[in-house]
């Protein structure tokens, strides 16, 4: 009885969203989206401040946003504090899995399986590259898909692998909580020397290049190698919380 | 029509939302909530016969018909935010298993 209340409930609701969207004129059909009616075309022009004209690829100098990438322009340049905001919510979702989980001696979870050594030294080759992946998917943010998110996903997967593969290994949590603390800081330290220099939070002082270039767009790719310094060392922190329990 | 499908998606995140018991699934429910409303966002932005919104040697003006840019970047910020939600959800899941021996909300008696 109380599945089909639940069922008729839902079933109303979603009619009321379909009926609420069909032939809206805010709402478009299916790739028919006008992009250039929206605010995405300022972004897409980075004309949001002045006219910069046409932008070519490894030509146009001096834009007001450098990536080439224009979701990491819109994330990390546009709305940069958003994102300040964003890793602060990761931060403390990590700090309180951590108050939650973690007690003052911890020791690794047991696992049901014992990991051989062809399996332990296999996981450690794959190891490296899975991390080199990661940052090199974290340093060309502005360039490529990908960026600092899934670049510290991808670090944070790679130690999820040893941990997974090897029943005895416990990370060095503590390195990771002081790279955690120092990313964080220098991405608020390089906000409040815009401030103070340029006028605004998270103002791009640095030369923006050209753009394309791998070193280009100013602050940016340096901003995005500290976000995804600390979402992988966040990450990494939560799935030691999990990985551990509390004994001798 | 992906959008609709979207709805649909959302619709069943929310009905195992209102009908599980179970802590876990209830955490699955919510996942596949925010995956629908993810999916509706970037439909929103999509435009037909558009490129990824990335200038590369190959698509390398401002002039060509990119897919909108905006919702991609404000889903980047919600698939993280929920990310975030997940772990602490399974956090406290993690304890009140270890409280009470069960994931099931029926069976958590008095102790």
């Amino acid at each position: 009885m109380k599945n089909f209340l639940a069922f008729i409930a839902v079933l109303v609701l979603g009619y009321m969203i379909v009926v609420s969207l069909d032939n809206n004129e805010a709402f478009p059909a299916y790739g028919e989206a006008d992009v250039s009616s929206r605010v995405s075309q300022a972004f897409i022009d980075r004309t949001v401040t002045e006219d910069p004209g046409d932008i070519i690829f490894g030509q146009a100098t001096n834009l007001e946003s450098g990536p080439a990438n224009i979701v990491t322009a819109i994330v990390a340049d546009y709305r940069s504090f958003d994102t300040l905001g964003e890793v602060t919510v990761l931060f403390v979702s990590s700090l309180g899995v951590a108050l939650l989980l973690g007690g003052k001696k911890q020791k690794r979870l047991e696992l049901n399986f014992h990991p051989n050594f062809m399996l332990r030294v296999g996981s450690r080759a794959l190891f490296g590259i899975i991390l080199m992946t990661g940052v090199y998917i974290a340093i060309h943010g502005h360039l490529t898909p990908g960026g600092g998110f899934p670049g510290g996903a991808m670090i944070a997967s790679s130690m999820l692998l040893l941990y997974l593969a090897d029943d005895e290994f416990r990370a060095k949590i503590k390195g990771f909580k002081m790279l955690e603390s120092f990313a964080g800081t220098a991405y608020v330290l390089i906000g409040l020397t815009g401030l103070l220099l340029g006028g605004y939070f998270l103002e791009n002082l640095l030369d923006n290049g050209v753009i394309g270039d791998l070193f280009s767009a100013g602050i940016i790719p340096i901003v995005y190698v500290l976000i995804g310094l600390k979402v992988g060392s966040e990450i990494s922190g939560i799935i030691d919380n999990f990985l551990t329990e509390e004994g001798v | 029509m992906l959008q609709y499908a979207a709805i649909a998606m959302l619709m069943l995140g929310l009905y195992g939302l209102l009908t599980q018991r179970n802590i876990i699934k209830i955490i699955v429910s919510i996942n596949i909530l925010e995956i629908g409303l993810n999916l509706f966002i970037v439909s929103v932005g999509y435009v037909e016969g558009g490129i990824a919104p990335i200038l590369t040697s190959d698509f390398n003006n401002n002039g060509l018909v990119f897919v909108d840019p905006l919702p991609s970047a404000l889903v980047l910020t919600a698939i993280v935010i929920g990310v975030g939600t997940t772990a602490l959800g399974l956090a406290l899941a993690k304890n009140i298993y270890q409280k009470y021996g069960t994931f099931e909300i029926d069976e958590m008696g008095e102790e």
